[in-house]
Parts: structure tokens; sequence; C-alpha cells
């Protein structure tokens, strides 16, 4: 009688896990089945938890990182073992790059197969040590309660990032009674939060004397969650704010101290302001060479303060006069206490004049749509209240250039990775979390493709993205480089031929016009289809699909040879600016 | 220049791939590696000679404190610290040479501890410059073969600073 009371109290490996991921707040779940987690799939079938069936392994990790960006929350995401488990590889390093908290569950062949070349069986701990924040391989099924405890605290705090817990077939099925952790404790895992006292009376003494002061804010100031703090505090001391791509929507971009995005593809009075600036103070940044252009030419006149919570970003890349590890949150509110209002009256004005002479700026084409004016409208249409994931390259630039973001979580982009094929499920993913907001995915008509199978899943969940491609037949921004620096060779970024060399290739001129006719594509799945090759049709277009419940791809024919601008080479000094016009 | 490190971690599968990773991907060479149980069972110590560049050495020392499972990272580059290498060492024997051994072996204070018909093997313990002398004097005997555990280390002072 005693031992069946106690065989009752046993859970399953399957069961642990559903418990533990509820446990730790999880309410949505995308991913994919497959023999290696049948047992979980099996309990999932009777749990409340929302699944998301996506038609890829590589579609539900960048839905879950979708997830989290928009909602602040840990996405979770889950796929069986062998080619499940490769395919979310992309999807783990974007969420690493970019430090975006995320759980990824993948099955594993039974502990007894484990090493034999099994069937559908990767060493998935192996292929992912170098891009997760920290991995586990669960071999013991009464360690599972307490591994999900501590994968749900590694990804959420410190620097965040993914962790994927690999769960062999038989851990998932044997029993145990230990089905809760003893709380997390990792001795060799402590985040520094509170930021060394004596920095930050160092780092207010030096803004105290700046008379050029540049804030250099990133990702680090959403995920610290400080954007109102350095709103107030910038304003405190009458400092402009120059975002990273991550950072943009920390500070308000229509506030009249924002310089918008610095960097290759930033304002070109971002960039003066950096070059001239005397103190930056660097929160929640990386110093990625695609912000700093020439390292060695960057900044020259500037102590650097920087703010970061982890301390092997400080220092990377840039002499840092004074590093302060720790959450931008909790120091900014430190530093406050000890910062005096400030006016910086000509150095306002010289930032003035930049942007009045150096303003961002393209020409209206006729007979195209031209994709700095779609991104204005719909940032002008939905008065900025909208989510916006945007693919990789022209997409993401112009996004980045021309919506005026003004508030955290509202941009959703691979920043780090530069994954194309991010946009759609990422947007798909913010949706869910976000059902009061409406989404778009800025997208070329390169990367669409490359996870475009999404489209059953938007429609048959009726997840009510709205997709617009910036159609230009081309990979835009790698053709932008070959015009630039290649001598006008467009190897291979022609779509529509496919050809290495498109100039000698008949079919170029003959090819049907748009493959695919995304129209059809969107009809095909059920979802309405738009197609716009006109500026006056943009606005009616944007309002339309907005009008429609459910997904909609918006088909933008913008000119094939249409560029990023302005922008610095490679490699080159922040000075070097080319084309102040698109 | 070789460096000595010394990397208090958790007892468990997998964290020395991960410590030996971070090395690996920017082309680090491990010139030695030794590891072993600590006092406390639950915890090990990687002890690693590595050679290469002294930036990207500072950033591996970064990354390794940010791996979960790694609780101390010690360089012992600049810290006053004792360090020692143990080498068995097989040297080819005949009668004629077998007392001119003997007699290098006492004078480093080595230990045999096998003879065979043809060879003999001996455990060395020391620092670099001590092993090396006594190979090159063993060299004209012919050596047949050698085992090194590679360099561990400790700091004088408690807790290395």
């Amino acid at each position: 009688m005693k031992k069946d009371k106690a065989e009752k109290k046993k859970l399953s490996g399957a069961e642990i896990l559903i418990k533990s991921l509820k446990g730790n707040g999880a309410k949505v779940i995308f991913g994919y089945p497959g023999g290696a987690v049948l047992d979980v799939f099996n309990h999932m079938h009777d749990s409340d938890l929302e699944f998301y069936l996506t038609r890829h392994e590589q579609g539900a990790v960048h839905a879950a990182d979708g997830y989290a960006r928009a909602s602040g929350k840990c996405g979770v995401c889950i796929a069986t073992s062998g080619p499940g488990a490769t395919n979310l590889v992309t999807g783990i390093a974007t969420a690493q790059m970019d430090s975006i908290p995320l759980i990824a569950i993948t099955g594993q062949v039974a502990t007894s197969l484990i090493g034999n070349e099994a069937f559908q069986e990767v060493d998935a701990t192996g292929i992912s040590r170098a891009i997760t924040k920290h991995n586990y391989l669960v071999k013991d099924v009464n360690n599972l309660a307490q591994i999900i405890d501590e994968a749900f605290y590694i990804a959420t705090t410190g620097r965040p990032g993914p962790v994927l817990i690999d769960i062999p077939k038989d851990v998932q099925q044997y029993k145990s009674s230990v089905i809760k952790s003893k709380g997390v404790n990792i001795p060799g895992y402590k985040p520094t939060l509170m930021g060394n006292l004596k920095q930050i009376k160092s780092a207010a003494e030096l803004i105290e004397k700046a008379k050029r002061p540049v804030i250099y804010a990133g990702g680090g100031v959403i995920t610290s969650d400080a954007s109102d703090l350095l709103r107030k505090l910038a304003e405190k001391i009458n400092t402009p704010v120059t975002t990273t791509l991550l950072g943009l929507g920390s500070f308000p971009e229509t506030h009249e101290l924002s310089l918008g995005m610095l960097g290759m593809h930033g304002t070109q009075y971002a960039n003066y302001a950096i070059m001239e600036s005397d103190v930056i103070l660097a929160i929640g940044a990386r110093f990625d060479d695609r912000v700093t252009g020439k390292i060695s030419e960057f900044a020259p006149h500037a102590k650097i303060i920087h703010i970061d919570i982890d301390p092997a970003s400080v220092g990377k890349n840039v002499r840092v006069d004074i590093p302060i590890v720790g959450d931008a949150k909790l120091i900014l509110k430190e530093l406050d206490r000890y910062l005096k209002a400030k006016k910086h009256t000509d150095w306002i004005k010289e930032i003035n004049g930049w942007k009045e002479k150096f303003p961002l700026i393209y020409r209206k084409k006729k007979d195209f749509v031209s994709p700095q004016y779609v991104i204005e409208c719909v940032h002008e249409i939905t008065k900025g209240k909208a989510i916006i994931a945007t693919e990789v390259g022209q997409n993401q630039m112009w996004v980045a250039q021309y919506y005026k973001f003004d508030k955290p979580r509202t941009l959703l982009s691979s920043g780090g990775l530069g994954t194309m094929g991010y946009g759609f499920p990422a947007a798909i993913g913010a949706k869910v979390a976000r059902p009061d907001m409406p989404v778009f995915d800025i997208a070329g008509d390169g990367s669409i493709q490359m996870n475009i199978q999404e489209m059953a899943t938007a429609v048959i969940k009726n997840i009510g993205v709205k997709i617009i491609i910036l159609n230009n037949g081309f990979l835009g921004m790698v053709r932008q480089w070959q015009e630039l620096f290649y001598n006008k060779r467009y190897a291979a970024t022609c779509l529509r031929t496919g050809a290495l060399n498109p100039e000698k290739d008949k079919k170029y001129k003959d090819c049907p016009e748009y493959t695919p006719d995304f129209v059809k594509l969107a009809e095909a799945y059920g979802a309405a289809g738009i197609r716009i090759t006109k500026n006056e049709d943009v606005k009616n277009a944007i309002k339309k699909a907005l009008e429609i419940d459910g997904p909609v791809i918006i088909d933008c024919i913008i000119d094939k040879e249409e560029n990023v601008f302005p922008m610095v080479p490679a490699g080159a000094s922040l000075r070097q600016m080319m084309g102040g016009m698109a | 220049m070789k460096r000595i490190i010394s990397v208090l971690v958790e007892n468990k599968f997998g964290v020395l791939a991960r410590v030996s990773e971070l090395f690996s991907s920017r082309g680090f060479n491990i010139a030695s590696l030794s590891v072993g149980e600590t006092l406390d069972s639950r915890l090990s110590r990687i002890t690693m000679v590595v050679d290469g560049d002294v930036s990207i050495f500072e950033e591996i020392k970064k990354q390794l404190n940010k791996l979960i499972n790694v609780i101390k990272v010690q360089d012992f580059t600049n810290v006053e610290h004792v360090e020692r290498e143990m080498l068995l060492i097989k040297v080819n024997l005949s009668r004629k040479t077998r007392a001119e051994l003997i007699e290098i072996v006492d004078i480093f204070r080595a230990k045999i501890i096998d003879v065979g018909k043809n060879n003999m093997t001996v455990e060395i313990t020391g620092k670099d410059n001590k092993i090396q002398a006594f190979i090159e004097l063993v060299k004209p005997f012919g050596i047949v073969e050698i085992v090194r555990t590679g360099k561990i280390a400790i700091a004088r002072k408690k807790g290395g600073e």
C-alpha cells in the first residue's frame, strides 16, 4: 500500500519537464515534434500550455526569440533530436549574439544509444556549446527539475542568453520522486549587478567636466528596462543620445536629443558627434565593428565610460577609461544621484547644425516604390505604436534609419549574427506575445524566402503579421557592396536569374518578372496578398493590410539599384561617410 | 610566452571541453594540461600551460570566468608560485651503462621505478630546466619513451595574490 503511494507521487521526466516549465512562468512554446520528444508532446497534449507548431525548427526558435524580445520574458522552443536539434542552431546563435533569454529543449536518443550513431542522433550539447550561454545533457531524471530551474535562471539573469537542454528519450520516460528543484545556487555564476561606487563617482566627475558629451546606448538598456531612466538622465545632463541597432527604442527617436543610430549606416550627425565628443557614456553596448568603424580612429578625443553587465564585453574592442560592470538600471539610478543638471548649448547647437546640413534624405522614385517612404508610412499610419521585425540587409537598415522608434521592445532584428529569415518567425512570436499590437515584418525578397514556410503557421493560427516585402529582385545589400566595391559585378545576387553573371545571361531579359509571385504565394497559403508598384499606393496598401484580420503580404516593387546611404565602408573611419542621399 | 593558468571548476562531465574550447576556438595551443579533484570532491582543478598573444590571453581569461561551471581563474604569470612537472622516462640499458645511469639518477634525485633487462624507467619531478637537463644527459644512452604529466603550480601565498 505504502509503496503504491510513493509510486504514485513519482512523475516521469516528461511530466517533470512540463511542470518545471510552467513553474518558471512559461505559457507559450514554439516547436516541432519528432521521435525523440514524443513523450514530452504526449504530456503537453493534456497540459494548458499554448503550443505553436511551426513548419521548420528554425521558425520555432526565431519565434521564441521574437516572443522574448517583444515581451521581456524567456522564450521556449522544443525540437526533436538530430536534424531537429541542428535546425535550431542558427536561431540559438542569433539569440546568443543578441543576448536574448531563450530555453531550447531538444530530445536525444536513449542514453544507452548515445555515441552509437543511432538514428537521428547528434551531439546537441557539443554542437551548441559555442553558441549557448550554457547547455545541459540530462543523464539522470532525478536532476531534471534542478536543471530546468537553473537553465531559466541562467538564461534570464546577468547578460541573458540561450540555454539548451538535451533530454534523452529514456530520461523523459523514467519516473522520479524528485519533482522540484532545491532552489538555484550555482557557485560559478554570480552576475555582478550593482556597479562599483567609486567608479560611478569617477564617471559622474568625468561627465561633470565634459563639454561635448554623447551617450551611446545599446540593447542592454532595453534588457535592463532602463529606458525611462536613460531619458531622464540625458535630459538632466542635456546630452545627445545615439543608439546601436539593438538599442533602437531605448531612447525616443522623436526626442530633440536623439541622434538616431550610429555606425556603418547610422546618421552622419551621430557619427560626427561621436568623433568630436570628449566623453562617451556607453551603456549596455559592446563597441561592435559595425558601430566603431576603424577602431584606431574611433572617437579620438573622447574619454570612455562603459557600463555593461558582461565584464568580458568591457574593454574588449576599445580602451575604456572608466569601466563599470553591472546592471544598467541600477547603475544609472546611482549615477543620477551624483550628477548635476547641465546645459551644453554650444555643443547641441553644433550638432543641430549637422542635423540640418546632413539629414537622412532620399529621392522619391517615380516608377517604383521607395522603400524609405514605405517605412515612414508604416510609422505614420501606426503612429509608431507597432512592433517592427526586420530581416537582414537593406530592409533592416532602412527600418533602422527611417522608422522613429520611441519605445523599447518595438524593434526585433538580428543585429549580431545577421540572420536572414529571422524577421518573419520573430514577428509571429511577437504577435503571440503582444496580440494588442500591430506587428510588421519588413523584409527583402531574398530573406523572406528563408523562412517563408511559416506562412502556414501564421495563417492556420491566424497570427496577423503584416509582411512588407521590399522587392528588388536582388540580394540588395550584397549587390550594393558589389556595386560600390566590386565594380558592379553582380555575381549570384540577382534572384531573378540566379546567375553568376547576370549581364551575360540571356534569361536576364525575359525571365518571369517575379519569382515567386508573392501575391499568389500569399493566396496559396490562404492569406491576402497586395502588390504595389508606385508610391501613391503605399498608404492605402498598409491601411488595407491593417484592416484585414490575419497575415498579409504587401509586395512592394522597388528599384533594383536602390542603395542604403549614408554608409561608412567596412574598416573605414566614421568620418569617411559615403553619399548623403539615397 | 608560455603562461600557466589554473582554473577551478565544477567536477562535472563536459566542463573540460568548455574550458579547452575557449582556447582552441581562438587558435591557442595548449602545451600541457592536467586535471584533478581538489580537497572538495565537487570541484576539480585544471592546470594548463598555454602559448599565445597577451591580449587574446586576457580575453580568454574573461571568457573563462563567464563559463557557468568555472569557479575561479588564476593566472600565474605575475604571481609568485612554485611549479612542478613529473616525467616518466624509459632509457636503454646495458651492463656497461648501468652504473653511469644510476649515478645521473642520484644526482638529479630522480627515482628508478622499474628495471628490465634492456631498459629502465625513471621518475623525475621538477621544474622545466631540471627535467630538460636530465633528458639531455640521458639522451646518449638512447631514450625509448617519455611520458610527462604537464605542469601543475601553486601560489606561494594564500589565494595567490
